[in-house]
């Protein structure tokens, strides 16, 4: 289990997360809503160690990790799908794929299980990352994520600026992957992609989780949607 | 000599120039492109490399050959060790801020320049050529040892481009040159991709003034002008493409050495940073860069 545990951290002075307290499960999906600002990029940026967390501590199972350079965090079984895919552009499919393999020493067997996920990526193995179209992006995205075979995965708005047809996508996949005992932690501003996909909810506001629910019991209409996501 | 053979003999030179300007700029595109560094003081890593080899040449007693063989490969791993230091102990703290590492590496080549003035001597001092071979063609004599500086220098820069695009540690370099963040959320040691790039830039330029020094000798001074063109062709071929380096050092060592022959060499520095400036005012990214 991934364990946030009352941590305060930010970009210099000006501090982001205030005492925020968070677990995902495995085999589980946790979305996390909230508005622009609220922190949610900042969160998973800290468990990545790319934003130094200033008190508080961050275990993976019971393992901190909150304490390792940013380098090591993905090697414990983090794996990590930036806003904006963030791929190695100027790169081929099979050279992103790659150094995801190269992170756990993963070789050809993790290569076919992602390969085998997103089939349309073998098609293009030797095309360059930037010119793939968007949703093709995003599925390289994670497949490169999914090549350090994680524990833990971290999306942060996998379904930003995509066609409805790729988000289902994407979202079966999640979901498939749920079902193999992955801990997905979701950043998510879509109401309906959330109340599809998620386990749990936790909303958050001024760097803080608020309010932590199951699922059940929340439609599209509940006031928590209103309140901490203004739709 | 009439116009052909002269022409010819331009050319030679000028492809010779060519190949160690190409050599010496890739280094300093490497460096820029991974690390977003510019380096200053790449020149006087290019300025060791020659006086190590005088070092290496003068006081190992084997034949030529071996000791120069010898320096071609302790001239670029000392010089490699000393940019891996300088990586560690200087632009690492600065957080290879921009402004802050050029102010850092205009510190560090004055000094190694004092350093080498000190240690080495204000001479310009000769070293001997692996062997001496003359190929007679119909017009002239040319220097079989300039023929062998062009193919070595393609010899290191085709193992270069193979280890940047055929090997993982080349992978990795890449993956960090378009985004340190997500290089380190794969598992990268970034710190590490850096200090072993300022390494391999130094190592570069220190080798191409390994194969220079015999022709034209080690002295403290001889930096600038490699550091001045260097900059012309990295900035002409794209800042950190490696493609647009090699185009632009054998454009512009081509027309230096033509220009020099034919004219002056002053004329020929002029020519080339006017090519700059075009470059820059119609084409900032270069040649092969991409657009910012």
């Amino acid at each position: 289990m991934l364990r946030v545990e009352g941590i305060t951290a930010g970009y210099g002075p000006v501090t982001i997360l205030r005492e925020l307290s968070f677990h995902a499960q495995a085999g589980q999906v946790t979305c996390i809503m909230g508005r622009n600002g609220a922190g949610k990029s900042t969160l998973l940026k800290a468990i990545m160690g790319q934003v130094p967390v200033q008190s508080g501590q961050i275990t993976l199972n019971g393992v901190p990790v909150h304490l390792l350079p940013a380098h090591k965090v993905p090697g414990q079984g983090i794996a990590y799908v930036p806003q904006g895919r963030r791929l190695f552009g100027p790169l081929t499919v099979a050279e992103n794929i790659e150094v995801g393999l190269l992170t756990r020493n993963k070789g050809p067997r993790t290569r076919d299980f992602v390969l085998d996920l997103f089939p349309r990526l073998r098609e293009r193995l030797d095309q360059v990352a930037s010119t793939l179209s968007g949703g093709e992006q995003q599925m390289l995205a994670i497949a490169r994520a999914l090549c350090l075979e994680p524990s833990v995965l971290l999306l942060d708005e996998p379904s930003e600026g995509l066609q409805p047809s790729m988000i289902a996508l994407i979202r079966d996949t999640v979901l498939r992957l749920r079902d193999t005992g992955l801990a997905t932690v979701l950043v998510e501003q879509r109401v309906d992609t959330v109340l599809r996909m998620a386990d749990r909810v936790a909303f958050m506001a001024h760097g803080r989780v608020e309010v932590d629910v199951p699922r059940e019991g929340l439609t599209p209409e509940s006031t928590l949607f209103q309140k901490f996501v203004g739709v | 000599m009439s116009f052909g053979p002269f022409l010819l003999l331009a050319v030679l030179e000028g492809t010779v120039m060519a190949a160690v300007l190409a050599l010496t700029a890739v280094g300093l595109s490497l460096v820029f492109g991974v690390m977003r560094v510019v380096n200053v003081a790449h020149g006087e890593f290019y300025m060791l490399g020659a006086v190590i080899a005088w070092f290496v040449t003068y006081y190992l007693p084997f034949p030529p050959a071996l000791v120069w063989l010898a320096a071609l490969i302790i001239a670029p791993l000392i010089v490699a060790l000393i940019a891996a230091l300088t990586d560690t102990l200087v632009l690492k703290r600065l957080n290879y801020d921009p402004e802050a590492t050029i102010v850092a590496t205009i510190g560090l080549l004055y000094m190694l320049q004092q350093a080498a003035l000190t240690f080495y001597g204000p001479d310009a001092r000769p070293v001997v050529a692996p062997f001496e071979w003359r190929i007679q063609l119909p017009w002239f004599g040319y220097s079989g040892y300039k023929l062998f500086v062009v193919v070595a220098a393609v010899v290191i820069l085709a193992a270069v481009w193979l280890f940047m695009t055929r090997s993982k540690a080349g992978l990795v370099m890449r993956a960090t040159q378009v985004d340190r963040d997500t290089a380190q959320a794969f598992g990268i040691n970034v710190d590490r991709v850096y200090a072993g790039t300022f390494a391999l830039g130094g190592a570069l330029a220190a080798a191409a003034a390994v194969l220079i020094v015999p022709i034209q000798q080690a002295h403290y001074l001889m930096g600038h002008d490699p550091l001045l063109l260097s900059f012309i062709v990295v900035i002409i071929g794209g800042l950190g493409s490696i493609r647009g380096t090699l185009v632009a050092a054998l454009v512009i060592g081509l027309s230096d050495g033509i220009i020099s022959m034919f004219f002056s060499p002053t004329l020929a520095k002029i020519i080339a940073t006017l090519l700059v400036a075009l470059v820059l005012v119609f084409r900032p990214q270069g040649l092969f860069g991409a657009k910012a």
